[in-house]
């Protein structure tokens, strides 16, 4: 265990200087820079600002100042919202879309788990179309949709919930929902399909034949094996529901860090891109880890490989 | 136990009762506010949500009163002298900064000084380029902070010297450029003065919180000098950038004031929320500029003319924008202060004579529709401007055949490109910075670089420009700057389409809001 871990780690470093350099590169490659805007300020003031924030030395130069400076932990201040830090925006935002995601991902597991399983057992009943029509709907209706429909319906209509802001319990509701009904649809349709395939493997029949009751043969038997694709699609979905929806943040004003990364390129924030980068990519290096570790665990053929 | 119980309870009643009352009667307001503010520093900040932030924390000498005009802010009167480069301010005496310490002249020489030093890095050091030497100090040609010409002459006397006569001078200075600024604090705490708990703000209000992305949470400042005239107790700003939510939170109660609406909502709204509805003129225009530097528009002012005439501005407005702007030919939007809005002969004409004129310059400038101008529209990226060009295109096909092509870049992209002159045409618009005409005409001086959106360059255009900024008399400026509108209208230096208008939705139960064309409202002038 303690080797697959290091042996990961190892692998780590030079992937995230990779992407780093990658990243660092093609931002400045885009046209325009962070200081451009409708009233073009004069020459001398550009200058100025450019000089204030390194921006008129050589990018190779650049480039080395900003390697030294995350060394120390350093992200740099952001170019658009120039009271923060990059670090602070992160750390501000990171606990909303933590909690925000994790909530949501918990909701779409336990009832994307449940509907898949039913529908597996109920395999082609009129159950089964349901769910999976359900699935489908949730799947291909974007969240740009069913977000401003929820808050129409519950917030504008019925009054019963807040439509925007961060804070209460109450404002996490809808955004909690919107972010997690495509969710439970993916993992309604992987939990039936893993499910179907495990139903059908020999060592089912054989639980079957030793006339186990149905309970047993799924939780002692069924359910691990089922949740093996579960298991590693979840790694990359969680990194990427807790780091935050641009769009859910913007319906529903919430103070995530999701539109840094939409937003900060389209500002060519240069610093705030690249701190969010570099937090994507150790969240997902982390997370594909730690999957693999799960995966282990649950199956026992991956550990005698190892 | 028993005794101290009962001798508890009145006094916990009465705790109770008072924070129930005090919550009962702390007021409120709740105001969409645009993007997330990039900054509250003063001399660093640009945009109108940051604007409107500021206009509630700091007061300058002169400042906006609720109907938008000027009014008396921390300087009571004001002297200009006969040559107009010198104006003296008196200061309120009872002006205190949140902390309690004395506003004084010293306090103004600092933040304009600070404003003015290259190693701030201003975007808008260029509002304050009047006074005496500012220019040359911001350039980093004069070393000396000591140089500009701003200077206290006692602690309640402020002398501004100025490098050419500006009358808009007051109109200025009610931009945050021109706020005053406690050096003590800026010292100690450095760039982190701007946070909640270091700044010290001379306004009507102090900043309490601020959580990026959710909410700005000001509350009243007491120790400022009209606090008893200050009705709101706490303003909530929260970023608003999708109108759609926007309007929602509006209709759920969650928000007072929003700061723009959907355009396709306008018809519903004027239907269903028109208690609501504010939509008066604003000081912007909505124009398409075309590249003089290069052929087909360089020296060829027939045809400028024709593709302006062509367009139909009502249908533009009417089915596309939809929310009252109104259509033009003109550049400087109506109603700014002492400016007559300037029209040509042919903003008099039908639609239909419009288009008949329109065909025959098409045709005087080389063109005819089995030998059409092909001709690039560039837009950046938004619904609206592409429904704009796809029916302007549209019009020109129709009315001169004309073959167009769109292209939308993304706004950064966009932005680059039209530095770097790289299109034919391009959308472009512009909000004026201050009450004044000259806000709008400088900008197609030749001296003024890529701002000048087509490169257009006129020589008399320029010397009327030149004279109008060292004219002290109001009304001989007014007529130099009518009759430069007129030339720049006359060459078609670029196609006006709409001015702008401002979009909210007021809560019916706040008081005190008057619809104005700067559309500033600062939260002190509001009730509920």
């Amino acid at each position: 265990m303690l080797q697959i871990i290091l042996k990961r780690l190892q692998i780590a470093v030079p992937t995230l200087l990779f992407v780093i350099t990658v990243s660092f590169f093609m931002i400045r490659l885009a046209p325009g820079g962070p200081f451009d805007s409708e009233r073009p300020i004069p020459k001398e003031i550009a200058e100025n600002l450019e000089r204030v924030y390194h921006l008129n030395e050589p990018l190779i130069t650049q480039y080395g100042y900003y390697l030294w400076n995350i060394l120390h932990g350093d992200f740099g201040p952001s170019f658009k919202y120039q009271d923060y830090t990059v670090s602070e925006l992160i750390l501000q935002g990171f606990p909303v879309s933590l909690s925000l995601g994790l909530l949501a991902l918990l909701l779409a597991l336990l009832i994307g788990i449940v509907l898949g399983s039913i529908a597996a057992l109920r395999q082609n009943s009129r159950v089964d179309y349901l769910v999976m029509t359900f699935a489908m709907t949730g799947i291909a209706i974007p969240s740009f949709v069913i977000a401003p429909l929820l808050a129409l319906f519950f917030g504008v209509m019925l009054g019963w919930l807040p439509t925007g802001g961060w804070g209460s319990w109450q404002q996490m509701v809808l955004p909690v929902i919107s972010l997690s009904l495509p969710q439970i649809a993916i993992v309604a349709r992987m939990t039936r399909a893993s499910l179907i395939d495990t139903l059908n493997s020999p060592y089912m029949l054989t639980a079957k034949a030793k006339g186990l009751p149905l309970r047993l043969i799924l939780l002692r038997h069924a359910l691990k094996p089922t949740l093996l694709p579960i298991v590693s699609w979840l790694g990359p979905a969680t990194a990427a529901i807790i780091t935050g929806s641009v769009i859910i943040e913007q319906i529903f004003g919430l103070p995530g860090i999701g539109r840094y990364f939409v937003n900060g390129a389209l500002n060519r924030d240069y610093t705030l891109v690249m701190g969010v980068v570099i937090f994507y990519g150790v969240l997902i290096i982390l997370m594909n880890l730690l999957v693999d570790l799960v995966y282990a665990w649950l199956d026992p053929r991956i550990r005698y490989e190892e | 136990m028993k005794p101290i119980k009962s001798s508890l309870l009145p006094l916990i009643v009465c705790l109770l009762s008072f924070l129930f009352s005090t919550t009962l009667l702390a007021t409120e307001l709740h105001r969409g506010n645009g993007a997330e503010p990039k900054t509250l520093d003063i001399h660093k900040s640009s945009g109108v949500p940051a604007a409107n932030i500021e206009r509630d924390l700091f007061e300058g000498l002169v400042i906006a009163g609720a109907d938008g005009r000027l009014i008396a802010g921390a300087a009571t009167t004001w002297q200009v002298s006969e040559d107009g480069l010198r104006w003296t301010f008196t200061l309120r005496k009872n002006s205190q900064w949140s902390d309690g310490s004395k506003v004084t002249a010293n306090d103004f020489v600092f933040a304009f000084r600070r404003a003015l030093d290259p190693n701030t890095g201003s975007e808008y050091a260029f509002i304050l380029w009047a006074i005496k030497n500012a220019k040359a100090i911001s350039k980093g040609n004069v070393k000396s902070l000591e140089a500009l010409g701003i200077k206290a002459i006692d602690k309640h006397t402020l002398e501004i010297t100025l490098d050419h006569p500006v009358p808009y001078l007051p109109s200025l200075l009610t931009h945050s450029m021109a706020y005053p600024l406690p050096e003590k604090v800026i010292k100690t705490f450095g760039k982190k003065w701007v946070k909640p708990n270091n700044m010290v703000s001379n306004g009507a209000y102090t900043l309490a919180e601020w959580t990026p992305h959710s909410h700005i949470k000001l509350i009243k400042n007491p120790k400022f000098h009209a606090a008893e005239s200050v009705k709101i107790d706490t303003v909530f700003y929260y970023p608003t950038e999708d109108s759609s939510a926007e309007l929602k939170r509006f209709r759920a109660g969650e928000i007072d004031l929003t700061d723009a609406v959907p355009s396709t909502e306008v018809s519903w709204i004027k239907k269903n929320l028109a208690e609501a509805y504010h939509n008066p003129p604003y000081i912007g225009t909505y124009y398409y500029a075309m590249n003089l530097e290069k052929a087909p528009f360089a020296n060829n002012p027939d045809l400028r003319k024709a593709l302006n005439l062509a367009i139909n501005r009502e249908i533009l407005t009417d089915k596309i924008t939809k929310a009252g702007e109104f259509p033009t030919m003109s550049w400087v939007p109506e109603g700014m202060n002492h400016y007559k809005t300037q029209r040509t002969p042919d903003s008099k004409l039908s639609q239909k004579e419009r288009l008949e004129k329109a065909k025959a310059l098409y045709k005087k400038a080389g063109y005819s529709k089995n030998k059409p101008v092909e001709i690039e529209i560039l837009y950046n990226t938004s619904d609206n401007h592409k429904k704009i060009a796809i029916a302007i295109s549209a019009m020109w096909k129709q009315t001169l055949g004309v073959k167009t092509t769109l292209r939308n870049e993304e706004w950064k992209v966009y932005l680059n490109s039209r530095t770097q002159r790289q299109f034919q045409v391009i959308r472009a618009s512009w909000i004026g910075d201050y009450d004044d005409a000259s806000t709008f005409l400088d900008l197609l001086r030749s001296d003024i670089g890529t701002m000048n959106p087509s490169s257009w360059k006129n020589k008399t255009y320029d010397s009327l420009m030149k004279q109008a900024e060292t004219e002290a008399d109001a009304d001989k400026r007014e007529k130099m700057m009518q009759q430069a509108e007129q030339i720049m209208l006359d060459d078609t230096a670029i196609i006006p389409i709409y001015h702008y208008t401002s979009k909210h939705l007021v809560n019916p139960k706040i008081k005190g809001w008057v619809d104005n064309v700067m559309d500033v409202h600062s939260s002190r002038f509001l009730s509920k």
